[in-house]
């Protein structure tokens, strides 16, 4: 992998280490050397177009899927063999792809669901979310499914918000979003990054540009390109390669 | 409107009957249908929950339903032996003995449910076509056991003397054990409705049901509350069985498998997953079945297989189901 003009690893601590990973999903070898670093307290965003393999990375690193060889250490603690309960309590949070939220149960049940205990501090931290997020406040005894895109995707970043997250992993929020929403959805997401380490799965490139710090490029499940936001927005020819833009 | 149409469905095909046959008749044959529905209840509510939040066809749910059976009827037997409790006037007594026999079951269930999960189940999630063949395996040992254990004929269940006989209301003959029938499957739809709607457990129970995967990545270990839910819908089972045997009088090897084919329609009609699903796809089947075996009796069983029919073609994620 080429490291982009500027990229120091050194700069603060890693979070989260993912080296040479290779994930098979049935008999498709979709990750084929992802290799990333994750440091505290920034937002790093995976980019790379349609089919890249940025989903099928995100979910090796929560354990939905286990890769066939590679490396994953969250905190210097290898994760990639365990299951996604304990991934999530040891504080990794995970907004999949399509929000994941419960559309039987109301927006308050979807927050309650997703404390790893309803204690006083989980309840406060709920309160927090409702008060960032009005929409919620207003609908919280309604069910989730009849909420619009937007408020949806509000409440799943509200619920994992909910636990004292260490590492926040989000998987293109703005998809199928309209416009109007994914700017609220920036400045909701520019209001909580501060509160933890953000991987972001990103298509909207102003979203990307807007909110992270580092960036990687993955291409045929490869990261091919990482360095800092800055020197990705200014190199026109390496946008247009990887991502078409 | 919309959530109250299966209900309303029920009332207009409840009082259908009416029109055919004389007020006496119809509220004798409505009691037992709802007793029939509240005992199918049990079963289903069971095989929904796991259903719904496992995605494990159980066919051995009918074996777990003849050994809740067979157990309360051990019980109840040791019972009257040692203490005369079941053939005694007193209704402190018959009550006790038909508690006593329900948690046998009960009992007997939830540790059957938690080691067939463990063994049988766990290693076949995501496999529909091993889970029916594991599960039909299961049914086949169970159902052996209990003729080695019991032996292979019908017994006579001892019925407590007290629930005996009937009540005549205005002329209309109300059977008891129907009644005290229709009054646990209430009791034990408010329990479940409890449990799954103002407890934690129920709450991640509820979620677990449209995703499973999405409650893992919020920290909680699925395989537990598998595990539970499958212990849970065994000893509904369970207590499903011993019911029917106390209304049918007698317990068999095979009565398990008679009832899971309607417990398999209930939930179908109901909606995976859905305890209320349940209930009113359970009366359905119940009712329709007394009233049809009434009227037209080689039709009655498929009568139901028409309602099923009729609601997949109308609604394909049954009466209550969420759609996925």
């Amino acid at each position: 992998m080429e490291a982009g003009a500027g990229a120091d690893a050194s700069m603060s601590e890693t979070v989260l280490e993912v080296e040479d990973l290779n994930t098979y999903i049935g008999q498709h070898h979709i990750l084929q050397g992802v290799s990333l670093r994750v440091k505290r307290d920034a937002v790093t965003v995976l980019l790379g177009r349609n089919g890249a393999g940025k989903t099928t990375t995100m979910r090796s690193i929560i354990g939905l899927l286990h890769p066939a060889r590679g490396a994953i250490r969250f905190e210097g603690k290898a994760i990639d063999r365990m299951a996604p309960y304990d991934v999530a309590r040891l504080g990794v949070g995970f907004v999949p792809e399509g929000q994941g939220i419960f559309a039987t149960l109301t927006v308050e049940e979807n927050l309650r669901v997703a404390m790893h205990r309803e204690d006083a501090a989980s309840r406060e931290r709920l309160k927090r979310m409702l008060a960032l997020f009005p929409d919620l406040e207003r609908f919280r005894h309604a069910r989730a499914g009849t909420l619009s895109g937007g408020q949806k995707q509000m409440l799943a970043i509200a619920r994992a918000f909910v636990n004292p997250q260490r590492l926040l992993l989000i998987d293109e929020p703005s998809k199928g979003l309209a416009p109007i929403v994914v700017e609220h959805l920036i400045a909701a997401l520019s209001e909580v990054k501060h509160e933890t380490t953000v991987l972001l799965v990103e298509q909207n490139f102003a979203m990307a540009e807007a909110l992270a710090e580092q960036f990687y490029l993955v291409d045929d499940g490869r990261t091919v390109r990482e360095g800092p936001m800055a020197a990705l927005v200014a190199d026109a020819a390496l946008k247009k390669k990887y991502l078409g833009i | 409107m919309k959530r109250a149409a299966p209900t309303l469905i029920v009332l207009v095909l409840a009082l259908l009957p009416l029109l055919g046959m004389e007020p006496r008749v119809y509220l004798t044959l409505t009691v037992a249908g709802l007793a029939m529905g509240m005992l199918i209840f049990l079963v289903a509510s069971g095989l929904t929950l796991i259903f719904g939040l496992m995605d494990v066809l159980n066919f051995a749910h009918g074996a777990l339903f003849s050994w809740g059976a067979y157990a309360g009827f051990s019980a109840a037997l040791l019972l009257d032996d040692r203490a005369g409790w079941v053939a005694s006037p007193s209704v402190l007594r018959n009550a006790l003995a038909l508690l006593a026999a329900v948690a046998a079951a009960v009992l007997v269930a939830l540790v059957l449910g938690v080691v067939l999960e463990r063994v049988i189940v766990r290693p076949v999630y995501g496999q529909h076509m091993f889970q029916i063949l594991i599960t039909l395996g299961a049914t086949i040992v169970l159902e052996e056991l209990i003729r080695i254990v019991w032996g292979p004929n019908d017994q006579v269940m001892p019925v407590p003397a007290s629930f005996q006989g009937s009540w005549d209301v205005m002329d209309v003959i109300v059977l008891r054990v129907p009644v005290i029938a229709i009054g646990l499957g209430l009791a034990v739809y408010a329990g479940l409705l409890l449990l799954l709607h103002r407890t934690r457990v129920g709450l991640i129970v509820r979620a677990g049901v449209e995703s499973g995967e999405m409650v893992q990545v919020m920290g909680h270990n699925i395989y537990r509350y598998f595990t539970g839910v499958f212990a849970l819908g065994s000893a509904l089972a369970a207590v499903g069985g011993l019911m029917w045997a106390v209304f049918r009088q007698s317990v068999s090897p095979a009565m398990g498998g008679e009832q899971l084919i309607f417990a398999f329609i209930v939930v179908i009609i109901g909606g995976l997953g859905s305890v209320t699903g349940s209930l009113v796809g359970a009366l359905m089947v119940g009712l329709s079945y007394n009233y049809v075996a009434f009227l037209l009796p080689k039709a009655a069983l498929g009568v139901n297989m028409a309602l099923m029919v009729l609601v997949l073609l109308i609604r394909p994620t049954g009466l209550f189901g969420a759609s996925r």
